[in-house]
């Protein structure tokens, strides 16, 4: 793999250079550089691309879908007692092979089909990667070779090449509708057999959620309850002990800075508010979870408070302490773009600074504010390394924050990090919570950018 | 109404806006206090806990190497150096240097005086100086968690003996090594030099750094080109008013607000099952990370190439130059200091980014260090995540240490674009 790499990329360099050498001497045989439609080093790309392009292509395809196509001729050439097993079954034969060519512990294998199968595998492998080699340089080579006739004094180097840049520029503005689609396609397809499973209604309004599936069928207790009503719950819980917190905290922080603070205060202030954005979310998880939780359990204890180890209140303290520098610096633009005759006017009026503050900029600030306030609730209902570390495991349906609950994230974890099968309702339903997440996320940016726009027609 | 009393009247209520004004003056300043506050806790605690875990305590031990307790001659070929009985040489001499212990707890309890990776440290020493053999010498080792602990912290020898960590036997011990002067403290290199393991006083930051490397490596790499492509399209090329450029922004606008645990979703089932990218490699981690992070760099590059006057971008047209040569020649160049900066912003987001790893296979237990972007790895902000969730207790102070070590890089990253700005960011 690594070896046809650099041979590609040897080529390409190869392809370059010919281009440019050649595109010179045709142009001394036609006099001088002038005659040319491009300048030299186009000619080189232009041969470059022609090597390139179509060989990448290939490798890419190529390596995205040979482990399939390995894996489903090594099925094919099982024996027919395998064949006709479960498509479970089949899965796991076929894991089990895999690992045992991959793991190079062959010759300890005691069933002699498998290790025969392995073997084939691997010799498959084998023809695959060495007939991706030779493709892709051949068609290297043959690219190279035509874009090398294709300079002639007056070929249009120069614009091919630029056409290929700019649709390559296309293209990557066109990852972003691309991941949108794979985010949505991923999620919705997952989530929709989770639907086959078990109904959306259950899912949308049960209020009993343990998705710990049986081993067995005929095991107590194996069909499982997924209710997600529970996890909404708790994550509207932590996410409004953050907004109660981060709300006026930062709401306040962002006045002051603008309004009040000397620019000296303002230019230390401002970057340490930077810093408490810039930690990541892990650290903030230890942090609640070694150190805030614990202290608020004591405080419970000693006003008699019953206070679970793992209390709301802990994970929505420190994600509102996470969320100030976010509602603090949305604020802050939402202020400053208030126009200064507003101010002045309000001032010149007689009323004090924060009678201005109070009674004309916030109300005029309103839309941005608010809508940094969606966007931070919109933070907070996706976060996952602080509840993951510091919330509950076992969904509880209670508002009380001094008690464990658990969120929409935390379960998604908790099911994505074990082990995992593809086929059961457990796995699955983490795509349909994700599903739900994406959706309430996307609808609160949407509006929340939806109210900021509108603001701004007000004044321009 | 007499004007003396509108006039007091006027005064009274001057005095209760102005009381107002200083209750709002107040609590804006005591809210950014709080702010501040609840840094300065995190960062205290973080640091408190973690420097400790940038020392570790070392056992002098005085061990006998004859060739009857090794099992080997001293000129053996390296074959049977490598399979010789060091760790009973280790046992030997902890026995002989206390004699008096008895039974099978106590005897575990002594050989758990010294880390599990004695022996091998011992071999390592032998392999490279088979002359030592014969004779008896004294080596260093790293000492179990539980004496590192006390090293640091002390124990309250009040205490009922079945609720503390050590015995009185074993403090004896301890007391006993200390006052010969065996025991040590120094500067932890293993934290910066070895990889993870389930023995805290062996575990180490280095399979993660590096995991963290090969991970931001493969994310810089697709990221920036696709990054800076897009920009300089939306902002150079695009049509005005056309559906698809419309939608393309609202849609890197939406991608910078969906949660990270989606794109680990996305990473599952698109990378991973779709198209096979082997599980837990900083391969499929920078892929996601790239998702993640592309927003970031898109609207940091496009306001900074917005922000190079149109008087370049117009003279080099009026001299010939086609609108590609003009991008790649005058206006990229002039951007890239912004560009930079914000690229460096969006990779120490990502490098601290661990939600959407943990959905893609990288919180598995690594051990090795990897070697490229297709091994198993880890990387820091996961390994903090690991430790964080072991039961040890030996391991919050590592993982401090290793918040440290994130923090640390994340600082200088940060540092980086700051002085980039500063230096070379140009206004027109």
């Amino acid at each position: 793999m690594k070896i046809v790499l650099v041979t590609l990329i040897a080529l390409l360099l190869l392809g370059y250079f010919l281009g440019r050498k050649r595109s010179l001497r045709l142009a001394r045989r036609v006099s001088g550089k002038r005659k040319l439609h491009s300048l030299p080093g186009y000619y080189g790309y232009l041969v470059a691309i022609w090597a390139g392009i179509p060989a990448v292509v290939i490798l890419l395809l190529w390596t995205s879908f040979q482990g399939r196509i390995v894996t489903s001729l090594t099925m094919a050439d099982l024996p027919a007692s395998m064949q006709t097993a479960s498509s479970d079954e089949r899965g796991l034969i076929i894991n089990e092979i895999v690992n045992l060519a991959e793991s190079g512990t062959l010759a300890q294998e005691s069933d002699p089909v498998k290790q025969a199968a392995a073997r084939h595998y691997l010799h498959l492998k084998q023809i695959g990667d060495w007939a991706v080699a030779v493709v892709v340089l051949v068609v290297a080579l043959l690219g190279l070779l035509f874009g090398l006739t294709r300079i002639k004094p007056d070929a249009r180097a120069r614009n091919q090449v630029e056409a290929v840049i700019r649709w390559a520029m296309i293209g990557c503005s066109a990852v972003a509708i691309l991941t949108t689609v794979g985010i949505v396609l991923s999620v919705l397809l997952e989530a929709l057999r989770f639907f086959h499973a078990v109904s959306p209604l259950e899912f949308l309004f049960g209020l009993k959620w343990s998705p710990q599936m049986a081993i067995r069928s005929d095991q107590v207790g194996s069909s499982g309850a997924f209710g997600a009503v529970p996890l909404f719950v708790g994550t509207l819980l932590i996410s409004s002990i953050a907004l109660i917190i981060a709300t006026p905290l930062g709401l306040m922080s962002a006045i002051f800075l603008s309004e009040y603070a000397s620019p000296r205060f303002r230019a230390v202030a401002k970057p340490v508010l930077e810093i408490l954005a810039g930690i990541p979310t892990v650290v903030y998880g230890f942090f609640a979870a070694l150190t805030v939780a614990p202290f608020i359990r004591q405080l419970g204890e000693a006003a008699g408070l019953n206070v679970a180890s793992e209390s709301a209140l802990a994970a929505g303290l420190v994600m509102g302490i996470m969320l100030i520098p976010f509602v603090s610096s949305l604020s802050d633009d939402a202020i400053s773009a208030v126009p200064r005759a507003m101010r002045d006017g309000a001032l010149g009026l007689g009323a004090t600074r924060s009678e201005t503050i109070k009674q004309v900029l916030i109300p005029a600030a309103l839309p941005g504010i608010v809508g940094g306030v969606l966007l931070a609730t919109s933070r907070a209902i996706g976060e996952t390394m602080i509840v993951v570390m510091a919330a509950g495991l076992s969904a509880n349906l209670t508002i009380n924050p001094l008690e464990a609950v658990t969120t929409v994230t935390v379960q998604i974890v908790t099911l994505l990090t074990g082990d995992q099968e593809f086929d059961s309702p457990k796995t699955l339903a983490a795509f349909a919570l994700g599903l739900g997440l994406f959706f309430i996320t996307l609808m609160l940016n949407v509006v929340a950018l939806h109210v900021i726009r509108r603001y701004r027609e007000q004044y321009e | 109404m007499s004007s003396s009393t509108t006039r007091s009247k006027i005064e009274a209520r001057l005095k209760k806006r102005h009381a107002r004004e200083r209750r709002f003056y107040w609590a804006g300043l005591i809210s950014i206090a709080i702010s501040f506050f609840f840094l300065l806790v995190l960062l205290l605690t973080i640091f408190s806990k973690g420097l400790p875990a940038f020392e570790q305590t070392w056992i002098k031990l005085d061990v006998d190497l004859s060739e009857k307790i090794l099992g080997v001659s001293r000129n053996a070929d390296h074959d049977a150096l490598f399979r010789a009985h060091y760790s009973r040489a280790i046992k030997k001499s902890l026995r002989k240097m206390f004699p008096g212990v008895k039974g099978r707890k106590q005897k575990r309890a002594l050989k758990n005086l010294v880390s599990h990776s004695a022996p091998w440290d011992l071999r390592e020493q032998v392999l490279k100086h088979p002359e030592l053999i014969g004779g008896t010498h004294a080596f260093w080792f790293l000492a179990k968690d539980d004496i590192d602990l006390y090293m640091k912290d002390g124990i309250d020898r009040q205490a009922d003996e079945s609720e503390r960590r050590l015995k009185d036997y074993q403090l004896a011990w301890i007391d006993r090594l200390l006052a010969e002067g065996r025991l040590q403290k120094r500067f932890n290199t293993r934290l910066f030099t070895s990889g993870d393991s389930r023995d805290p006083e062996q575990a180490g930051m280095l399979g993660a750094i590096v995991g963290s490397f090969y991970t931001m490596l493969v994310t810089l790499v697709l990221s920036f080109p696709i990054g800076v492509g897009a920009a300089a399209y939306l902002e150079e090329f695009a049509p005005q008013n056309n559906r698809w450029v419309d939608f393309i922004e609202v849609n890197i606008n939406n991608l910078a607000a969906v949660p990270s645990i989606v794109f680990g979703l996305l990473g599952l089932a698109v990378f991973i099952n779709f198209f096979g990218v082997p599980r837990s490699t900083p391969l499929v981690g920078g892929l996601v990370l790239t998702l993640m992070t592309l927003p970031t760099i898109i609207i940091a590059a496009r306001a900074a190439i917005k922000s190079v006057p149109p008087s370049i971008k117009e003279a080099a047209i009026g001299l010939g130059a086609s609108p590609v040569q003009t991008l790649f020649q005058h206006t990229l160049p002039l951007a890239m200091p912004g560009i930079l900066t914000g690229t460096i912003i969006g990779m120490a987001q990502a490098l601290g980014e661990t939600a959407p790893l943990l959905m893609i296979g990288m919180v598995a237990f690594v051990a090795d260090i990897p070697g490229g972007i297709l091994d198993p790895a880890t990387v820091m902000p996961v390994q903090v995540y690991l430790w964080s969730d072991s039961p040890e207790r030996a391991f919050v102070e590592r993982t401090s240490a290793a918040i440290i070590i994130l923090l640390g890089f994340l600082v200088i990253m940060n540092s980086v674009a700051i002085l980039l700005r500063k230096r070379f960011e140009r206004r027109w």
